[in-house]
């Protein structure tokens, strides 16, 4: 064999060149296949970017030599660098009259642009003409392009040319344009439907591959709307059948089964029509039953189809025998030895539980093991088996698991997600809530910053609000366990913002509730964190807030207070500081400390973080202020509508009074900058305030935030003080007891503005829970049973159940291992021969290689390649050449034959099943029909003979051309792929 | 939409062939790349074929030194996934006879119009090899 090789090497070494590709080409694609490692090939395309500008920038390149450029174009964009500098070459080669340059040049533009570049407009024109050609193939690539360039503004320019093609006399035209129209309704649904009913139409094409294409849009229009597809069912249900049947051509059949991917396709579409329509499904039953009595197991293709299958009786109203049927394959699927099959068991098990939780009770075995296996993409499926599957009884175990998978993974993103999973299975199914509290600690130290700020809110509110019910020592029990884990692991390392921000506020709010710890105590942690996490300002602010905190209630409570150095230190440190807010924190802490125990026993009741707050809008408390400024002289207040409209006919100051005002674009030019104006405003005179002064633009943002803390400002709309919704933070009597003056106002507001934020997202999110709950009781006798059966109920069946397992595991995970141990090997000795059989070795391909090479003397592929070079000798050459040229080759006319006979039995056909079934059966099944498809089938198997040989003997010559052995460099480029 | 990308990389993480259903900057192409090859390479053959990585789910099959990813969203059938590679590979195999890395690497425009001919906007549009190469053929014998 290898001889062999060798032998066809030498042979095929006169004949060089044969690709028609340059040296360079050659050299390229050589260096780049030899290429070490990513910064060698980075220097090579860096090389070649310098190249392709010096040659592109020749004048009259010949039309090959710029498809080369093309195709070196597209290496480099393939490996990473930027080849926009030749986009406009690849724009014109669309021009092309030549089909194979102008598919070149079209694939290279949907290769290097978006559909929203500048250049797709210099493309639509050609696109247009490309599809009115008479050459059926220019249509395809000019379909082609369609589906990748034309963004919603640019359909109606090709729009009534492709529907036009959707009747073209070409399958491949007729496939072509009906994803087209996909496309189109991908992009901009409401321009194309009013054209939807052509995709109902091509579902009886007589071609089965128009017909499996138009299955694509189809399944995207039920999938958003069912119900106008109901009269579709019977016409899936006879297609499905036929198909099953045989009835399509054998090149649909892959590996034996009949068209597949169809198949597979339209039981897809059976499971969203079928889903909870009693009637539908029942149409259905027949045809799925006979999928799963069909399909050949010993095949991924037939897995494929009988995972699918799974999925279809799954989704549609549950019949016994197919659930039956469904439930044996999955159980062969968990007992494969293959990982692939495993993984689409468990999948399956996850779709089928909701309907018959019984069965997952035989599958505890290798559901565990799947588990505990290495493997991370089956681990991730099974967890989210056990995420359906939790309930109160078991989330014990399932969410340690999760956590404990969570915490040795790096990837982000699943560990987000297993976070949030986590999260929202504890708070769901808590068994209590010391449990409860530990979880979320667990969750937030492994991977708080990854948890949404959302879920840190939820655990303040709920260790604030309890858990709804109405028993006070619960809720203080689980303040009092949360303050002692905070306490406990708030010396850690490195926590993440969010769950200092948590410990913060629960140490504040409750750390000295239970009388357990001194303030000092607190007080001193407090202090300590603010100290270990200098650099976040959140935690600092969250920090002294609740220091400040301790020491209201300490103070109200008549206590007297003794701060600590540390503490002194760090409210100094923090009334110096860059940021506004935290010198504001501090700033209030010193004057809370000052106050005596009536005002600070209002202004922070103990507790009252769950307190509804009445917000009073109209600032009304500060009347009698106002009154006496204006007595004194003041000017009054301009609501801000007023001032503007005034300014605006007056003032030069209009326009950037305007351009706060409206928010737009603006589209006028700028006016030139005038002679800057130092932003010297001093809130507290309001006078100053009432009338805006004209400034300059950069200005205004200081100015507006001085305004905003000004008295008279304070009611307009530009304060940022949003207070609509406000609930729930230190209580009213804090809010209305103040004082009326300006240095008051200024620390409700930000106090405010922080319980705002909090109390809002808390809300919202109670609000989800809430639904969340509510959804889950529906499901939940399904899943307790369910759960209970997996993990709960312990040694009833099972030698070794999970929930035993799992609580002897947390000591010695070995037990479990050992225990299944003996199973497992029944396992593998069920599933060795169909182990075996997992993956047929593709049997077809071989047959064309020993002829290759004893041929190959006989034919001459430069001269072959010669003539086909020559227009003139195309139809003595081959009889398929030069498609759509008036010499119609043989071929084509078959294709054509079969089209049109097909189509003149099409057309009195509508959309009825019965329909469908004349379609088949004049298509595929009559004598003559068959005849020529076999003719056509046989036709085309010698074409794709031909260029066998010759090509692998240019191959080894080009291995020898380029100095390259099997042996040099990188042997595996020869390595044949399925050999 | 199905198959949202479809890459052909070697053993060494070179990509040979990448094809996406979806517009991607370079930048997020190089990235993602390198991100999915480096996963996937890890991996042993005992291991299933299927990778999750952020919104996608890889589906990969080694031939010799190379491998078919195909990114697809959760909807997909993986197996059917993984078939459709395998068909691909046939494809390539009937056209190029004993197709090697190297034929990919000189045909790159051929197997772009293979795979045009096999999915469209994210759908498998052509499974038959014949009716897949015809167009392909026809162009090699006018030009």
């Amino acid at each position: 064999m290898e001889q062999l090789k060798t032998i066809g090497r030498e042979l095929a070494m006169g004949s060089q060149g044969g690709f028609g590709q340059s040296k360079e080409f050659l050299d390229l694609v050589k260096s780049i296949g030899e290429a070490r490692s990513k910064a060698e090939e980075d220097r090579i395309v860096l090389h070649e970017i310098e190249t392709l500008k010096r040659r592109l920038s020749e004048p009259d390149i010949p039309k090959r030599k710029m498809k080369e450029y093309l195709i070196r174009l597209v290496y480099v964009e393939m490996l990473g660098h930027d080849a926009s500098f030749a986009y406009i070459h690849a724009v014109k080669m669309t021009h092309d009259d030549n089909l194979l340059l102008k598919r070149t040049g079209y694939l290279a533009v949907t290769l290097f642009l978006s559909d929203d570049h500048d250049l797709i407009i210099l493309i639509v024109n050609t696109i247009q003409k490309d599809l009115r050609s008479d050459n059926y193939l220019v249509v395809c690539a000019a379909l082609n392009a369609v589906c990748k360039l034309i963004n919603d503004e640019t359909i109606p320019a090709v729009l009534p040319q492709v529907v036009e093609l959707l009747g073209h006399s070409k399958e491949a035209v007729r496939k072509k344009a009906i994803m087209a129209l996909h496309r189109f309704y991908q992009k901009c649904p409401s321009a194309v439907s009013h054209l939807l009913s052509n995709f109902r139409k091509r579902l009886c094409d007589n071609d089965p591959g128009v017909m499996g294409a138009t299955l694509c849009p189809l399944f995207d229009l039920i999938t958003i709307d069912v119900n106008s597809y109901k009269d579709l069912i019977v016409s899936f249900v006879s297609i499905l059948k036929q198909v099953a049947e045989r009835r399509l051509p054998k090149s649909y059949d892959y590996h034996s089964m009949p068209a597949p991917f169809i198949q597979i396709r339209l039981l897809k579409i059976l499971a969203l029509l079928g889903r909870d329509d009693k009637q539908a499904s029942e149409k259905m039953y027949t045809v799925v039953g006979d999928i799963f009595r069909k399909c050949d197991s010993n095949s991924n293709i037939g897995n494929a189809i009988l995972y699918e299958s799974i999925c279809c009786v799954s989704s549609i109203y549950p019949n016994p025998k197919l659930l039956e049927a469904a439930a044996e394959v999955i159980s062969r699927f968990l007992k494969s030895d293959s990982h692939n099959l495993k993984y689409m068991g468990i999948d399956a098990l996850g779709r089928l539980i909701k309907i018959s939780p019984e069965i997952a009770e035989q599958h505890q075995l290798a559901v565990i093991d799947c588990l505990e296996d290495p493997d991370d993409t089956l681990k991730r499926k099974t967890f989210e088996l056990l995420y359906k599957m939790t309930k109160s009884s078991n989330v014990e175990v399932i969410v340690d698991r999760m956590i404990d998978y969570m915490i040795c993974i790096n990837d982000n993103h699943y560990k987000t997600y297993i976070a949030g999973r986590c999260v929202e299975l504890a708070e769901q199914f808590a068994p209590s809530n010391h449990w409860f509290i530990q979880t979320m600690n667990k969750v937030f130290e492994h991977a708080g910053d990854l948890v949404n700020v959302k879920v840190a809110h939820n655990l303040m509110r709920l260790i604030a609000e309890g858990f709804g019910e109405d028993d006070d020592t619960a809720d203080t029990q689980l303040r009092s366990s949360a303050v002692e884990s905070y306490l406990r692991i708030i010396g850690e390392p490195k926590l993440p913002s969010v769950f200092l921000q948590v410990i913060c506020w629960v140490l504040g709010e409750y750390g000295i509730a239970d009388g357990r710890h001194s303030s000092s105590y607190i007080t001193g942690k407090l202090c300590d964190v603010a100290e270990a996490y200098s650099n976040d300002e959140t935690v600092k602010a969250y920090a002294v807030t609740a220091i400040m905190k301790i020491y209201a209630f300490e103070i109200s409570a008549g206590r007297k207070v003794d701060m600590l150095p540390e503490c002194q230190s760090l409210v100094e440190e923090l009334s110096a500081s860059h940021s506004t807010d935290l010198q504001q924190r501090a700033y209030e802490l010193q004057a809370v400390i000052g106050l005596d125990a009536r005002a600070v026993e209002s202004i922070m009741p103990s507790d009252a973080s769950c307190e509804d707050i009445e917000v009073d809008k109209d600032l009304s408390f500060l009347d009698n202020f106002v009154a006496q400024s204006i007595e004194r002289g003041a000017q009054p207040y301009i609501p801000e509508n007023e001032r503007s409209g005034m300014l605006n006919i007056s003032t030069f100051g209009s326009q950037d009074q305007h351009e706060v005002s409206t928010h737009g674009l603006r589209f006028e030019a700028y006016e030139l900058p005038k002679a800057p104006v130092p932003p010297r405003v001093a809130p507290t005179v309001s006078s100053t305030e009432l009338v805006p002064v004209p400034e300059p633009s950069y200005s205004r943002e200081t100015h507006q935030a001085a305004a905003a803390s000004s008295v008279s400002d304070s009611g307009s709309s530009e304060l940022k003080l949003r207070l609509d919704g406000v609930q729930k933070k230190w209580g009213r009597p804090a809010y209305s007891s103040s004082t009326p003056s300006t240095s008051n106002s200024t620390p409700q507001k930000t106090v405010n503005g922080v319980s705002q934020d909090v109390g809002s997202t808390v809300n919202s999110k109670a609000r989800e829970s809430y639904d969340l709950k509510k959804s889950q009781v529906e499901i939940n006798p399904e899943k307790q049973k369910l759960a209970a059966s997996l993990f709960g109920g312990s040694s009833k069946t099972e030698r070794k159940p999970p929930s035993a397992s799992h609580k002897v595991a947390k000591a010695s995970s070995h037990a479990t291992e050992s225990s299944l141990v003996p199973n497992k090997a029944v396992v593998t000795t069920e599933v060795v021969s169909a182990g075996t059989n997992h993956q047929p070795p593709p049997d077809l391909l071989d047959l064309g290689e020993p002829s290759a090479t004893s041929s190959a003397p006989f034919i001459d592929p430069f001269k072959q390649l010669e003539g086909l070079l020559d227009p003139t000798l195309v139809s003595s050459t081959t009889n398929n050449g030069a498609s759509g040229s008036s010499n119609a080759p043989d071929i084509m006319s078959l294709y054509a034959d079969m089209s049109t006979t097909g189509q003149s039995s099409s057309t009195g056909n509508s959309v009825s099943a019965d329909g469908i079934n004349a379609i088949f059966t004049s298509g595929f099944s009559t004598a003559t029909s068959t005849d020529q498809g076999g003719v056509a089938v046989a036709q085309s198997s010698q074409l794709s003979k031909g260029p066998n040989p010759k090509d692998s003997l240019e191959k080894d010559a080009l291995v020898r051309q380029m100095g390259v052995n099997p042996t040099s460099q990188n042997p595996n480029l020869f390595r044949d792929l399925l050999g | 939409m199905g198959i949202r990308f479809i890459l052909m990389v070697n053993k060494q993480g070179q990509t040979r062939l990448a094809q996406y259903y979806e517009y991607l900057t370079l930048e997020e192409r190089r990235a993602l790349e390198g991100e999915i090859v480096r996963k996937c390479l890890a991996r042993n053959e005992q291991q299933c074929s299927f990778v999750e990585h952020r919104n996608y789910k890889i589906v990969y099959r080694r031939y010799a030194s190379l491998f078919f990813l195909v990114g697809v969203d959760n909807e997909e059938n993986e197996l059917a996934i993984l078939e459709f590679i395998h068909l691909l590979v046939e494809t390539m195999d009937r056209h190029f006879g004993n197709v090697c890395e190297l034929d990919i690497m000189f045909h790159l425009e051929k197997a772009h119009f293979m795979l045009e001919e096999m999915v469209m906007n994210g759908c498998v549009v052509e499974t038959s090899k014949s009716n897949i190469l015809a167009p392909i053929q026809l162009m090699d014998k006018a030009s």
